[in-house]
């Protein structure tokens, strides 16, 4: 039976999933819930001077037929008082003492972050997460994501916590950024055991366009908020993929955004992330997912023989590479299998109207099989991801005779490029 | 284990519902809702977790999706093809509350279990020994759920079964075009793969060894021995060629071949689930005018509806409110003569009518054979149906019961949940509760 004991920046937990610092994450009586269901580890709601929240909060972008695959809220830190908190983390761990509880904190001040700090260490959090991240109503307060965009900032109050705490430190960073390595760096320089990404995305999820008010609706306004659910996880997964793949950042990540299922957490593990949290889709299914998460990283890592997640984690960060490192000359083309196609068309009409014109129908009117037209496919595979049937249409590579060589290599050395298809 | 011939008739059925490919189960997967506290489950007599079987096989967990079934239910294989579905899990779909397709939960779960019987993933071992054993006496699905939970527990199992092949009613009475007798022993195999389950096949209790003796051999015992031999009504001429019980046609149709090359015009008499299957079969074999005669009218027959459509569908037509009086024939029988009812049931004077019968099939019940065991101190039946108490316990001390011999007669999915609930009280006897 594969090992799923995971250690992110030196906290512990008997697997890698953690809840996310979130709704599902608000209480001892929720996370203990968790707990029972399989959760390794919680983030708790952040803990800061506690605030008042709106009605409503939340919102979902619908997309053919799915409900939820993006979801923003415009909900701030905890509600709830201090000192219900920290007791309810004290008795958390108490009856939990091998699984994670990190707090999550946003304080302003030098010396409320020392309080802070002092108070969820005390109450026995495992481990510490900088919310530099919340994009929506702290930022305006110069907390959350304000902190998380200024490199000096973070690496600044980052050095405070560091100083004061005695468990890890781990920086939650903001995709609200250009380049997520240069706040990673900061983080680093400030001393962060680790750091946790992406908090959420600046977002309208938006508009009533009967009524002309932005969603959600408060009254007859709205505000922005931050997106995450699935439709995020892309842009999580290159953020911590730039992370790893930094020659000079070398921390711990505990990766977050969008991950929905065991292959979502896999991605994260396999591209660095030593840890993986989880909010959105606990929201929308609760936490009896965890089943499945566990069971299915299980059956995962005994088919690839890993024994323990050591082994995978960071297994697919070498073959990210700059585009200029890709080989020009792999070469190939669409093939689709008359026997599966359902005569549906939807590769002809993208090959025709959104790339290169080379799949036409068949020219017999009874055959709906369309025909690739070999000599002008570029392999683009926008055809393989349109059509509805997998396994259909297979991208089959082409034995062209071009020794492999790369755009740079082309620059700099003179490497013979194969002729462009589809260019006239 | 004997091996079944080649020839047999039920070879001729091809599935009624085909298996579902990866692309139709991941689509209908992925239309599941994951309720909660889901219908569907509170729908099921084993209580299958069905939202988390299917979101395992959306997330392409179909090795964690199939544990999830045989978890609450080890003959997850045979009850996904047989289960009466539409009166079960998916009726209680909550799609159908909103006019949309429910969920086809029973295709899903074949999808899982066949994989997982393809793909030989193995889930459980027997527990450590406890030196204790359990007779078992009739082989069927009840007997089978309650062994393989009772080697979970460590317990040493003997079945006894007076055929010489294993699955009961699922293995000779399931309709071919759900299931055929060669699946049903492959399910058989795999069960009796946990081990340490001694099968004595060809072995009638109470005949070949009496039923003290295998008390005194066992420190508990399971009874699953089913129904007995199909009823006849005392109609003149049942013993005329042709005519035959349901449930006996049906076995030698399912084990061997049965000649139909004369019948033109089929009777099956009843108005059950068994009457349905008759229809539907001698409808698939290319009989050509099936009728089913029934003493009630439509609204009254206790089949489901959704069988009965399927046999409309086939050309099968009904003879409403009508009981047999007569077969007619030279040795074998040609013509029936048909008593018609009015709606209380009552005959209609001098309103009898002829029709013609090269096969009359009979499912108008079986006799039940708790009465054989009515000698014994404690065991208590109730027309001739074993009486148990909500742990599956009959009144002697460590004998138990399950399936068609203490429910009357149901599904195969209820006597998987009895023999597991059986198996579970067995194992507090066997410590010293109960």
């Amino acid at each position: 039976m594969p090992d799923l004991k995971t250690n992110c920046a030196g906290i512990k937990s008997p697997n890698p999933f953690w809840l996310a610092s979130a709704p599902p994450a608000n209480s001892g009586a929720q996370i203990q819930r968790a707990f029972d269901h399989g959760w390794g580890g919680a983030v708790w709601k952040t803990l800061g001077t506690p605030i008042q929240n709106v009605s409503s909060r939340f919102g979902g972008v619908n997309y053919g037929g799915k409900k939820n695959i993006g979801f923003n809220n415009i909900e701030l830190i905890t509600d709830r008082p201090l000192d219900v908190n920290f007791r309810e983390i004290y008795e958390t761990k108490q009856k939990y003492p091998d699984h994670a509880i990190i707090a999550s904190l946003m304080v302003d001040s030098k010396a409320e972050w020392k309080d802070f700090i002092k108070r969820a260490i005390d109450s026995g959090a495992d481990g510490l997460e900088l919310n530099f991240g919340c994009p929506h109503g702290m930022c305006e307060r110069g907390m959350g994501s304000a902190v998380g965009q200024e490199p000096k900032v973070n690496e600044e109050i980052t050095s405070w916590a560091v100083e004061y705490s005695t468990v890890p430190v781990l920086a939650k960073l903001t995709p609200n950024v250009g380049d997520i390595v240069k706040h990673g760096l900061a983080s680093q320089r400030g001393g962060a055991h680790g750091v946790s990404l992406i908090n959420t995305i600046k977002s309208i999820i938006g508009v009533d366009i009967d009524t002309f008010v932005a969603k959600p609706v408060v009254g007859n306004r709205s505000s922005n908020g931050g997106y995450c659910g699935a439709a995020v996880r892309p842009i999580a997964l290159h953020m911590v993929a730039a992370l790893s793949r930094d020659e000079e950042f070398n921390l711990p990540i505990s990766g977050i955004g969008g991950i929905t299922d065991w292959r979502d957490a896999v991605e994260f593990l396999l591209l660095g992330a030593s840890s993986v949290q989880v909010c959105t889709e606990v929201m929308l299914r609760g936490y009896r997912i965890v089943e499945d998460m566990i069971e299915g990283l299980e059956n995962y890592m005994r088919e690839h023989q890993f024994e323990t997640l050591d082994q995978m984690i960071g297994k697919a960060v070498p073959s990210y590479s700059a585009w200029g490192e890709l080989d020009m000359n792999f070469e190939t083309v669409a093939k689709i299998d008359a026997k599966s196609c359902i005569g549906c068309q939807l590769c002809v009409t993208a090959c025709h109207d959104g790339a290169h014109q080379c799949i036409d129908p068949n020219e017999d009117p009874m055959i709906r099989v369309p025909v690739v037209d070999e000599s002008e496919c570029v392999g683009c595979n926008l055809c393989q991801i349109v059509c509805p049937v997998d396994g259909c249409i297979s991208m089959v590579e082409v034995l062209n005779g071009f020794a492999p060589a790369s755009w740079n290599e082309h620059v700099t050395a003179g490497a013979t490029l194969r002729p462009k298809k589809g260019a006239h | 284990m004997s091996k079944l011939p080649a020839d047999r008739t039920e070879s001729a059925f091809e599935d009624y519902k085909a298996p579902y490919t990866t692309n139709q189960a991941m689509v209908e997967a992925n239309r599941c809702l994951y309720c909660v506290d889901a219908p569907c489950i509170k729908a099921c007599p084993t209580s299958i977790n069905i939202p988390e079987f299917i979101r395992k096989i959306a997330t392409h967990n179909v090795e964690g999706s199939a544990k999830t079934i045989f978890d609450s239910n080890i003959l997850g294989m045979s009850c996904a093809r047989v289960c009466p579905v539409e009166v079960l899990c998916v009726g209680d779909c909550v799609y159908n509350e909103m006019d949309v397709p429910p969920i086809q939960i029973g295709r899903l779960q074949r999808y899982s279990t066949d994989l997982a019987f393809e793909k030989g993933w193995r889930y459980y071992e027997a527990g450590e020994s406890t030196g204790k054993s359990v007779g078992l006496v009739g082989g069927g699905p009840a007997s089978l759920a309650a062994a393989h939970e009772l080697r979970r527990l460590g317990h040493a199992c003997t079945i006894y079964d007076k055929n010489d092949i294993l699955g009961g009613l699922n293995t000779n009475g399931v309709a071919p075009y759900k299931m055929k007798a060669d699946r049903s022993l492959e399910e058989v195999a795999w069960i009796l793969e946990i081990g340490g389950i001694d099968v004595q096949s060809g072995v009638t209790v109470g005949k070949d060894i009496s039923w003290e003796d295998i008390e005194a051999k066992h420190d508990a015992i399971f009874i699953g021995i089913g129904l007995g031999p199909d009823k006849f009504l005392k109609a003149t001429g049942e013993d005329l060629n042709g005519v035959h019980g349901a449930v006996e046609w049906i076995d030698n149709m399912k084990l061997g071949p049965v000649n139909l090359s004369h019948v033109k015009h089929a009777l099956v008499i009843g108005g059950g689930n068994t009457a349905m299957d008759c229809v539907r079969e001698l409808c698939g074999l290319g009989i050509e005018n099936v009728h089913m005669v029934y003493r009630g009218d439509e609204s009254r027959m206790s089949g489901y509806a959704h069988e009965w459509s399927a046999a409309k569908q086939l050309g099968a037509k009904a003879i409403w409110s009508a009981l047999p009086l007569a077969y007619e024939g030279g040795g074998a029988v040609k013509t029936a003569k048909l008593q018609l009812l009015d709606g209380e049931r009552k005959p209609i004077p001098g309103d009898v009518i002829e029709v013609q019968a090269d096969l009359v099939l009979l499912a108008v019940g079986q006799s039940k054979l708790g009465d054989s065991l009515h000698h014994l101190d404690g065991i208590k039946t109730d027309w001739g149906r074993l009486v148990v108490d909500e742990n599956q316990a009959l009144g002697r001390k460590g004998w138990f019961a399950g399936g068609d011999a203490s429910n009357g007669a149901k599904e195969v999915v209820n006597a998987a949940a009895e023999g597991k609930v059986a198996a579970n009280s067995i194992d507090r006897y066997l410590k010293g509760g109960h």
